[in-house]
């Protein structure tokens, strides 16, 4: 019962950063149909240049977040502007190969600029701390990981956030607009290009905060391959279009990799949630949450 | 300006005499190949014909049924450690071996067809990925294959003929892939090539009007993997050792990169890029001993990036290409070279 329950604490712990990376790539792929494959390297890119802030220039950590903050929104917009407008009329191939081309350029220039090696990042929490539980379930004692927490914290903060803003302020509504139908939403007086391109800028956001998340861990070039393909798998899993469906993919990917990692085999600990992936699909194609249309001729 | 008058052009292999013409010269450059250059560029010629196969294989998936694939490095993995272990387990000859691994290969892409039958677009892309890592991460931690150490192959032996340096190899290597492109070329011009095509251009008008969905989506993941299940094979034997670790998910990539930087749909498209990107890839890789360039890139790393770093610049001009193709020639290569054909026909118009 005692592993059971550790299990569980970190799987919903690595769960909350995946579903940050699937919230990300789910608020692209509702306004813009394009299944963002860069997701995790626009997330990689601000975490280390929150890393160069702070080792060359010495900047205090907070201080660096909100400048690295200001850097994932500029960086979202930029991408969608000089490239995506431009790639309107591609098809789905199009868009997933026009997204894998701008992984490899920030990958690149991430790995030339940094290097292979895997760096420390000076996060405020160390992965050491932890906050022992006494006597929570009767006569044991949880070892809950402040940075665990932390993550957990903040995850759900962020999604409350979205939620609040996708629900009652005026721009997300418009872009709720611009999701179900462009045309007429442009016809309602909606700039649907300033929405497409601040779509980007807030999934960059979101995106980067997983990343400065998952750097407190590790911090190497090829680190946001993990939580990016499993964010992704999150948000087909979920339906790919409903931002709650992205979330409860996202935990159940976190728990079960955790249980089977603690009871069965840790090295196969990916490949069963990628696995499940691959049956759950076979048996709904459109994800757990999300209706199936049938294309009409 | 590819424009076909009746039906019987538009099934013939070669469209006119010029094409026979320039297809001898191919063939007798190929000949003498070997005797003209150095023991490297033999090397880079196995490298570019394996992924020709590959990049071939992919197109009959991608370019021609409409369906993506992510997970190619797990087939091509397949193929290559299928090989070995036939060969140096079981002590098959290896022209019994590639085969036979070649259909286990096919068999999983059948296999991972039937779900591609219901999903499409991001859906299908991340079960393809998911299957591909599956494969690469099952392989590399059973010690049956090797482990994380990887494989050595055994000698490689037809009747009597013992293949051994890279000059042998490249006369096995080279009539396979010519044969393999002719079967690619046969395929897209029978009736499951049509089909093929039909699916990809409109799905449920092909269901429509006769055609099996079902089987010929299949069929495409099965011949498909079959494709990169040969190349896998032959792969392991260019390297002459295999480890898990060389069936990375850039991998994968890479493939699908140079089907859509040579042109989606058009064999010979497929071939160009293959190339393309396999010279751009080898010779990447040591940036720095370009002339001039390398010197620059020197300078340039040392005062504002990292001299370790350097060889990642490979990704950047991956990214490049293949950004610029998709924004500015869907078509590819193959749609680069229509253009300059019909301009040359028409000049000065």
């Amino acid at each position: 019962m005692f592993d059971f329950v550790q299990m569980l604490v970190s799987g919903i712990a690595s769960g909350s950063a995946y579903a940050l990376m699937g919230l990300a790539m789910v608020i692209i792929y509702k306004t813009s149909k394009i299944p963002n494959f860069a997701q995790g390297e626009m997330a990689l890119a601000p975490s280390f240049f929150a890393y160069m802030l702070i080792d060359s220039y010495h900047l205090p950590f907070y201080i660096a977040c909100i400048l690295t903050f200001g850097f994932s929104v500029f960086l979202g917009c930029m991408i969608e502007i000089i490239v995506l407008r431009k790639a309107q009329k591609s098809n789905v191939l199009g868009m997933i190969i026009i997204t894998i081309g701008l992984e490899m350029i920030l990958l690149g220039f991430v790995s030339w600029k940094f290097g292979a090696e895997p760096k420390s990042m000076p996060f405020p929490i160390s992965p050491y701390d932890s906050i022992p539980m006494k006597d929570l379930i009767k006569g044991t004692d949880l070892i809950i990981g402040t940075l665990e927490l932390f993550t957990f914290t903040i995850a759900l903060i962020l999604m409350i956030i979205i939620f609040l803003f996708f629900k009652f302020t005026k721009f997300g509504i418009a872009m709720k607009a611009t999701q179900q139908n462009q045309v007429i939403a442009r016809a309602m007086g909606i700039n649907t290009r300033r929405i497409q391109m601040m779509t980007w800028a807030i999934s960059s956001f979101v995106g980067c905060i997983a990343g400065l998340l998952v750097s407190s861990i590790t911090l190497h070039p090829y680190m946001m391959w993990d939580p990016m393909l499993k964010g992704f798998s999150a948000a087909v899993l979920g339906g790919m279009a409903s931002l709650p469906g992205s979330i409860i993919g996202a935990y159940i990917i976190g728990i079960l990799e955790s249980l089977f990692g603690g009871y069965i085999s840790i090295e196969f600990k990916s490949v069963v949630s990628l696995m499940i992936i691959v049956v759950v699909l076979c048996i709904k194609p459109s994800g757990l949450f999300a209706r199936h249309y049938i294309k009409k001729v | 300006m590819n424009m076909k008058r009746d039906y019987y052009e538009d099934i013939n292999l070669f469209h006119s005499k010029t094409v026979i013409f320039w297809f001898a010269v191919l063939i007798l450059f190929l000949v003498l190949y070997p005797f003209l250059f150095k023991n490297y560029y033999i090397y880079v010629a196995n490298y570019i014909a394996i992924n020709i196969i590959v990049a071939t294989g992919l197109n009959i998936l991608v370019g021609y049924t409409g369906l993506i694939s992510l997970g190619h490095a797990g087939f091509f993995c397949l193929g290559a450690y299928g090989t070995v272990i036939l060969m140096v387990k079981a002590h098959i000859p290896f022209l019994i071996a590639l085969p036979l691994s070649s259909l286990f290969a096919g068999l999983f892409g059948f296999l991972i067809g039937l779900p591609a039958l219901r999903l499409e677009g991001p859906y299908l892309s991340i079960a393809t990925l998911a299957f591909g890592l599956t494969i690469t991460q099952v392989v590399g931690k059973l010690d049956f294959f090797g482990g994380r150490e990887g494989l050595h192959t055994s000698k490689l032996l037809i009747g009597n003929l013992h293949i051994d340096s890279d000059r042998d190899f490249y006369c096995l290597l080279i009539p396979i892939t010519i044969i393999m492109i002719f079967i690619a070329r046969n395929i897209v011009r029978t009736r499951v090539g049509r089909a093929f095509i039909a699916i990809r251009d409109a799905e449920i008008a092909a269901e429509t009007i006769g055609v099996n969905v079902m089987l010929y989506k299949t069929l495409a993941f099965a011949i498909s993997a079959f494709y990169t299940g040969v190349a896998g094979g032959l792969y392991a034997f260019v390297l002459r050792f295999i480890e898990p670790q060389l069936f990375s998910q850039m991998m994968s990539i890479m493939f699908l990169a140079m089907v859509v930087v040579g042109g989606i749909g058009s064999t010979f498209g497929s071939i160009a890029g293959a190339i393309l990107l396999t010279l751009l890839d080898l010779e990447l890789r040591n940036i720095l001993s370009i002339p001039y360039l390398g010197k620059f890139l020197e300078s340039l790393s040392k005062n504002f990036f990292s001299i370790t770093g350097v060889s990642n610049i490979q990704f950047i001009v991956f990214g490049f290409i293949i950004i610029f193709i998709m924004l500015f020639e869907p078509l590819g290569m193959f749609g680069i070279w229509i253009r300059i054909k019909k301009y040359w026909k028409t000049w000065p118009f």
